[in-house]
């Protein structure tokens, strides 16, 4: 039970942008209808997909009568969306001032440290990316670090570990293969 | 239907943080291997006591008490000492909640129902006198509408402090086939939490709020632009407008008074930016977070050109209070031109940390002090950055400013949207300078040179600073720079974010040495 264990998950890196093209489309059809459907329909491919494939950037721009310059420039103005596949769990470490307050520096350098991983890159198995996040609106319980809709509170180098620990144990009877 | 015990365990993001989940979950296996039946576990919003979170409050005859904080393997002990009575044996217990002073000294208008009801119980928001304005509203006329939110003074409580009845008359004088109501629920400044928690404690309250901005202007159509940092605001908010829909509070006839009020949350995508209200205006059409230049103003031509009403949560939500109680009743809060309360936040390193909702005037000093208890790690306070990461750090021969908009102002600080983050005597306020620079490289939209490229100069210089490279020509040329920021800047990104840098230079000099 440790963080050695394979991953359970195929890689999404071979999984061809053909694969995922009814998915794009369907969260087109879904949001197309809406004033400014834009935002939208990335946030469901992302949460979806995991990421936004460059197959959802050519059908995006072909349905919405956008550039591909435009749709493409969207996505990257915004830290949220990611144009390359991203590990299984999001950990994303609060970097702003409330947190750096209580020892938030640290914590960001540990995280680093633990993981051995820099601002926005994946564990080699594909568990973790990591993230910095400027605010989760949890300044009274800080230093914050947010998993999925997961948010902790006032947590130290030893509860970060706990949770990669916790992250990265697959329990054996409920194995996914997602 | 109403069961003989009730208790209460926040669901609030911050008492979640702290564990709230998991003692909800003991209480109910709890419950479950006592056989007992007469026990419902409500899950309500916090009160804002943030130290004392997760915080579980029974009902008794006396009124709410509370007990934390709660940790999952106290629940145990709790119920074995009576607690479902209300028994006060325990040593988690507080007593009566109201009376907890940290409570009992607030003036709780905008947060009268926070932690009190389930955020998602329209039978608790009806009985704590929700909904009265808006069905006063409707049996007004428009301008009686915004005559009232004029009267009662309520400025912008996002951080620009504009007068949002004048902004609603813009709205409500314009010609247009369709208006907008957005909501500004984009909170991202550190140190504040407020509407995060409005949101998540009362969501009804906001949706309130917007319905009878849109009766006021005759807009049809609401957005809630929402921080994607916020997943579980998101969730109570879907969960609320489900619920007003249903019961005609929102659609195509609202309370059967022949208006159509419609309303969606939208979610950013992490871009500080998109707080401000043309960046964000920009991102709800669908576009990159580019600042517009003003004119023209949103309330002429908004949201897709059309008149548009950009309020924040707390503004809007405190729009359903002035028409439930009237603008005399507001404005009797406060001082000079501000007036009724504010939702102060206290944050980083406080011992009680926590929403602190008074009438403008009450000190700084008060504040850090009489509610936030010193440092969380007992060290001396030092710093203090006031407004968020574009407001200033106040050393403590500034503490005793009364906190309103223009006694802060006079002193070249700002209240901005109230978040109040205290820092000890380890902090190094050239660091703090640095990273002040830093996140401005990090969130402008790049539209304006002096934001894009003055803030990568800005930590340069300040990088060469710490190093000790030419101290006195580099400090020189970071006043330079921060000057041409604040003067050539499009909007409050590029032109404040020299705030905390200028006042560390001036208050903390011995920082950059």
């Amino acid at each position: 039970m440790s963080s050695s264990l394979p991953n359970a998950t195929p890689s999404k890196a071979v999984a061809v942008d053909a694969a995922h093209l009814s998915a794009i489309t369907s969260h087109i059809d879904n949001n197309e209808q809406k004033p400014g459907p834009l935002l939208p329909i990335l946030h469901d491919i992302q949460n979806d997909i995991g990421y936004i494939p460059d197959a959802a950037i050519s059908e995006i721009s072909k349905r919405l009568n956008l550039s591909r310059a435009e749709v493409h420039g969207v996505v990257s103005f915004y830290h949220h969306f990611s144009t390359k596949p991203r590990g299984r769990h999001i950990v994303e470490v609060c970097c702003a001032e409330s947190c750096q307050a209580l020892g938030g520096r640290d914590l960001q350098k540990h995280a680093k440290e633990k993981l051995g991983l820099d601002w926005y890159q994946t564990s080699k198995d594909g568990e973790i990316t990591l993230e910095p996040v400027y605010c989760l609106g949890n300044c009274a319980c800080s230093p914050a670090v947010r998993v999925g809709k997961q948010i902790l509170g006032r947590v130290d180098n030893e509860d970060f570990d706990e949770l990669i620990e916790e992250l990265t144990t697959v329990p054996v009877t409920l194995m996914e293969g997602r | 239907m109403s069961a003989h015990n009730k208790v209460y365990i926040p669901r609030d993001s911050s008492s979640l943080s702290m564990g709230a989940e998991k003692v909800a979950v003991a209480f109910q296996l709890a419950l479950q291997a006592s056989d007992s039946n007469d026990t419902t576990i409500i899950r309500n919003g916090s009160r804002g006591l943030y130290w004392l979170e997760p915080m579980v409050e029974v009902d008794t005859p006396e009124g709410r008490v509370a007990y934390g904080p709660v940790k999952a393997r106290d629940v145990e002990s709790l119920i074995a000492q009576g607690m479902l009575e209300g028994k006060q044996d325990h040593p988690l217990s507080l007593g009566l909640t109201e009376e907890i002073p940290y409570l009992k000294k607030q003036q709780r208008l905008t947060f009268a129902r926070a932690g009190i009801i389930d955020p998602v119980s329209l039978d608790d928001y009806l009985a704590t006198d929700g909904y009265t304005g808006l069905k006063r509203a409707i049996e007004l006329a428009p301008q009686a509408i915004v005559d009232e939110v004029k009267e009662s003074g309520l400025r912008g409580r996002g951080g620009a402090a504009f007068p949002t009845g004048i902004k609603w008359q813009t709205v409500l004088g314009a010609e247009a086939s369709q208006k907008y109501i957005v909501c500004n629920a984009d909170e991202g400044d550190s140190g504040t939490f407020a509407d995060r928690l409005q949101m998540e404690a009362d969501p009804f309250g906001l949706i309130e709020g917007m319905t009878i901005a849109g009766l006021a202007v005759g807009a049809t159509q609401g957005y809630i632009y929402l921080r994607e940092e916020y997943p579980h605001a998101h969730e109570i908010l879907d969960e609320a407008i489900a619920i007003a829909e249903q019961n005609n509070y929102l659609g195509d006839n609202v309370l059967g008074s022949g208006k159509a009020f419609y309303l969606e949350v939208r979610l950013g995508a992490k871009a500080y930016i998109c707080g401000e209200e043309t960046a964000l205006l920009e991102s709800l059409e669908g576009k990159r977070g580019m600042v517009r230049p003003k004119p023209p103003i949103p309330a002429l031509e908004g949201l897709f050109g059309q008149p548009t009403v950009v309020n924040n949560v707390l503004s809007l939500s405190t729009v359903a209070i002035i028409l439930a109680k009237g603008a005399d009743f507001y404005k009797d809060f406060g001082m000079g031109r501000s007036l009724g309360t504010m939702p102060f936040q206290l944050a980083g390193n406080l011992k009680y940390a926590g929403l602190v909702e008074m009438a403008f005037g009450i000190t700084l000093k008060e504040l850090l002090y009489d509610f936030g208890g010193g440092s969380f790690n007992g060290k001396p306070l030092r710093s203090v950055q006031a407004g968020g990461p574009l407001g200033t750090y106040l050393p403590e021969s500034q503490w005793d400013v009364k906190m309103d908009y223009e006694e802060m102002a006079a002193l070249g600080a700002v209240l901005g949207h109230g978040g109040v983050v205290a820092f000890d005597d380890s902090v190094d306020m050239a660091e703090q300078a640095r990273f002040s620079m830093e996140f401005c490289v990090v969130e402008s939209c790049g539209k304006c040179t002096p934001c894009r490229i003055g803030s990568t100069r800005g930590v340069e210089v300040i990088d060469k600073i710490r190093a000790g490279e030419d101290r006195e020509d580099n400090i020189e040329l970071l006043e330079e720079l921060c000057e041409t920021m604040v003067d050539g800047s499009l909007c409050a990104m590029g032109g404040m974010t020299p705030f905390p840098v200028q006042s560390a230079l001036k208050h903390f000099s011995e920082d950059f040495s």
